[in-house]
C-alpha cells in the first residue's frame, strides 16, 4: 500500500555519525537547494518585477498579481479550463481504473496479460508519438471520422480536436484513456484486503455487488484517496498534450494553466508575470490538496480509527 | 442435473468476462494498432478509409524516408541525443539516489528525520512552478542550447528515487551492516560492498523509470534545446510532425512508432520491476 508517511524505520544499532549522514544525503542536499530552494527565492522576486531575460528586473510591487486578477481573462480562462479538464479527466480515470482494477483481482485465464495491455496506453501516453497520433486520430481526415462517416453517422469528417466544443474533449478522452496507473495500484489494495472479510460476508448471503459496496469500497478508501490527490495535482500539470494537440486552440478553448505560464515566460518573455501565475498555480494547488485531505475524514475509512 | 447447470452458469460468466476485456481492449488498444498501421501505409491511405488497420501494402519505405528526418539531420541523430540524455541522466539518478537513500536508511545523524520529511514534502511540489526561475537559473549558466539542463539536475538524487530505495533498503536485515562493522568496514564500504549489490531490483526499477521519465521529456527540452541538431527524439518529432509541414505522413507515422520502440522494449524486459515500483510508492509522473 503507497503510503507517504511512513519514514525511514529508526536505526537502532549505528553509531551516530554526522559527517557521514551529511555527505551521503548531500546530493540531494545541494540539489534542493540549488534546484529548489534558490529558484523558489528568485521566484518570489521575480513574481514582483517586470523582467525579460534581456533587460534587468524592475520592481514594480503586487502589479502583476493585481494585472492577472483584475486585467486577465487570459487568465481565468485558463482557470475555467484547467478545471473542467481535471473534473473531466480525474473522475474517468479513477471510474475505470477501479472497474478494471476489480475484474483484475479475480483469478482468470490471461489475466496477467490482460493487464499488460491495459497499462500500454500509460505507459506510451505522456509521449510525443501520441500526442501526434492522437492529433490525427480525432482529426478532419482522421481514423474516428472515417469511422463514422463510414457506418452512417456522419455525412464528412468533423474536426474534433479544432472544434471549440470539442477541442478539451479530446484532451480529457487521451487522459481518461491512461488510468493504467492508478488501476495497478488500486489492484495491489485490493490484493491487501483479507479473504476473510469476503468469506464472511458470503456466509451472511451477500453476493458480489454487496461485497463491492460494502467491503472492497469502504477498505480501498485510502487508496481512492491517494490516487485522488496524485492524479489532480498531476492533472493540473498537463502541459505537452495541449501544446501538440490543440495548441490552446481554438479560441483559447483548450489553453491549459501551464499552457498558458509557457507562453507568458517564453512566447511573450513577460517571466515576472509568469512567475506570479506560477504562485498562484501552487497556491491552488496546495488549497485543493488540503481539501481533499480535509474531506478525507468523511469519507476515508481507517481500519484502526473509529468503530464503522 | 445441478453440476451442469452450475458450470454453465460459469461457462457464461467467464464469457461475459472475456468478451467484455477483449471488447473494451479492443477499443483501448485500437490507438496504437493504428498508429503502427499508419507507418506502414501510403500517403493516400492513411486519409481515405483512415479507420482501416491493415495497410493495403506495407510501405518498409516509410521507415527509410522518414530516418533521414529534416534539414539534413537524420533521425540517428535525433536517436542519439536522446539515449545520450536518458543514458547519462539515469545513471547519474541512481548512482546518487542510492547514495543518499542508503544515508537516510541507515546512518544515524543530526537533522535526519527533517531532512526526510522535507525531501518527501518536494515530492508534491509539482515541478511546473520552477519553471522560469530554473530557465533564468541556467540561463545565467551559460547552459541554454545544451544538454545539460536536461541532465545534470539529475545528478543530485530524485526524491522519487530515493523513497522507492529507502523504502527497499528497510528490508534489509540491520545484522549485515552490523557484521560489516565488526569486520571493519566504514559507512562507506558497508554502502559500497553491503547495500548496493543487495538493492539491485530497486536499482533497476528506479532506473527504468529514470530513463522512461527522460526519454519522455518533452516540455524542459523544448524550453532549452535550440539548435536542431541537439534535438532529442521527442522534440524532433514533434517538429516532424508539424500540420503544417509534413508532406510525407507515412514517414512521420513511422518515426513516431520508432520513437516508441525503446519504452516497450525497456516495458518488456522489466515489466516485473515497473509494476512493483508504481505499486509499493505509488507513484508515476
Amino acid at each position: 500500500m503507497p503510503s507517504l508517511k511512513k519514514g525511514p524505520k529508526r536505526v537502532r544499532s549505528l553509531e551516530h555519525d554526522n559527517l557521514a549522514g551529511y555527505l551521503f544525503i548531500s546530493p540531494w542536499l545541494i540539489g534542493f537547494f540549488g534546484f529548489m530552494i534558490i529558484p523558489m527565492i528568485i521566484s518570489i522576486y521575480l513574481s514582483f518585477t517586470r523582467y525579460n531575460v534581456l533587460t534587468p528586473p524592475r520592481w514594480i510591487g503586487l502589479q502583476n498579481f493585481k494585472d492577472i486578477f483584475y486585467d486577465d481573462p487570459r487568465f481565468w480562462q485558463a482557470l475555467k479550463v484547467t478545471f473542467t479538464y481535471v473534473l473531466g479527466a480525474v473522475p474517468l480515470r479513477l471510474f475505470f481504473a477501479l472497474v478494471l482494477a476489480v475484474l483484475f483481482s479475480q483469478k482468470r485465464m490471461f489475466v496477467g496479460l490482460y493487464r499488460t495491455m491495459y497499462y500500454v496506453p500509460s505507459l506510451i501516453g505522456g509521449s510525443v508519438a501520441v500526442a501526434v497520433m492522437w492529433r490525427q486520430l480525432f482529426g478532419v481526415s482522421g481514423a474516428l471520422n472515417s469511422f463514422l462517416v463510414k457506418i452512417g453517422a456522419l455525412q464528412t469528417g468533423f474536426g474534433w480536436n479544432v472544434h471549440p466544443k470539442t477541442a478539451l474533449l479530446s484532451l480529457i478522452v487521451l487522459a481518461a484513456w491512461q488510468f493504467g496507473s492508478p488501476m495497478l495500484i488500486f489492484l495491489a489494495g485490493i490484493k491487501q484486503i483479507p479473504a476473510s472479510l469476503y468469506e464472511s460476508a458470503a456466509i451472511d448471503g451477500a453476493n458480489r455487488v454487496q461485497a463491492f459496496f460494502r467491503i472492497t469500497l469502504p477498505q480501498l478508501t485510502p487508496i481512492i484517496f491517494f490516487n485522488l490527490v496524485m492524479q489532480t495535482i498531476n492533472n493540473f500539470m498537463v502541459f505537452a498534450q495541449a501544446y501538440i494537440i490543440t495548441g490552446g486552440q481554438p479560441f483559447d478553448r483548450t489553453l491549459v494553466y501551464v499552457l498558458y505560464l509557457f507562453r507568458t515566460g517564453f512566447t511573450y518573455n513577460k517571466m515576472g508575470y509568469a512567475c506570479a501565475l506560477a504562485w498562484i498555480l501552487l497556491f491552488i494547488i496546495g488549497v485543493l490538496t488540503a481539501l481533499i485531505f480535509r474531506s478525507s475524514s468523511y469519507w476515508v475509512y481507517y481500519e484502526s480509527g473509529g468503530d464503522l | 442435473m445441478k453440476l451442469t447447470k452450475k458450470r454453465i452458469r460459469q461457462g457464461i460468466g467467464s464469457l461475459t468476462y472475456h468478451g467484455f476485456i477483449l471488447l473494451f481492449g479492443f477499443f483501448m488498444f485500437y490507438p496504437v494498432l493504428w498508429l503502427i498501421s499508419s507507418s506502414f501505409k501510403e500517403h493516400a491511405e492513411i486519409f481515405q478509409n483512415a479507420h482501416v488497420l491493415i495497410p493495403k501494402t506495407f510501405r518498409w519505405e516509410n521507415y527509410v524516408q522518414g530516418w533521414r528526418g529534416f534539414g539534413g539531420i537524420t533521425f540517428g541523430t535525433f536517436f542519439k541525443n536522446s539515449m545520450i540524455i536518458s543514458g547519462v541522466s539515469t545513471l547519474g539518478q541512481i548512482l546518487t539516489s542510492s547514495m543518499v537513500a542508503f544515508g537516510f536508511a541507515r546512518v544515524k545523524f543530526t537533522g535526519r528525520k527533517f531532512w526526510f520529511r522535507m525531501m518527501i514534502l518536494t515530492l508534491l511540489l509539482p515541478g511546473q512552478v520552477l519553471l522560469i526561475p530554473q530557465y533564468v537559473v541556467f540561463n545565467y549558466m551559460g547552459w541554454i542550447d545544451t544538454f545539460k539542463p536536461l541532465i545534470i539536475p539529475h545528478f543530485f538524487a530524485g526524491p522519487f528515487h530515493v523513497f522507492l530505495m529507502v523504502q527497499f533498503i528497510s528490508g534489509i536485515p540491520m545484522e549485515l551492516d552490523e557484521a560489516a562493522r565488526i569486520d571493519g568496514c566504514g559507512p562507506f564500504a558497508t554502502y559500497y560492498r553491503i547495500i548496493l549489490p543487495n538493492i539491485k531490483p530497486a536499482l533497476i526499477t528506479s532506473g527504468i523509470f529514470s530513463f522512461y521519465w527522460s526519454w519522455n521529456n518533452f516540455m524542459q527540452a523544448l524550453m532549452y534545446i535550440q539548435t536542431p541538431r541537439k534535438y532529442p527524439a521527442s522534440l524532433a518529432l514533434q517538429l516532424f510532425a508539424d500540420p503544417q509541414s509534413v508532406t510525407h505522413w507515412g514517414a512521420m507515422f513511422a518515426m513516431a512508432t520508432l520513437s516508441l520502440v525503446p519504452i516497450f522494449i525497456i516495458f518488456i524486459t522489466f515489466q516485473r520491476y515497473l509494476v512493483e515500483g508504481i505499486s509499493t510508492t505509488g507513484l508515476k509522473g
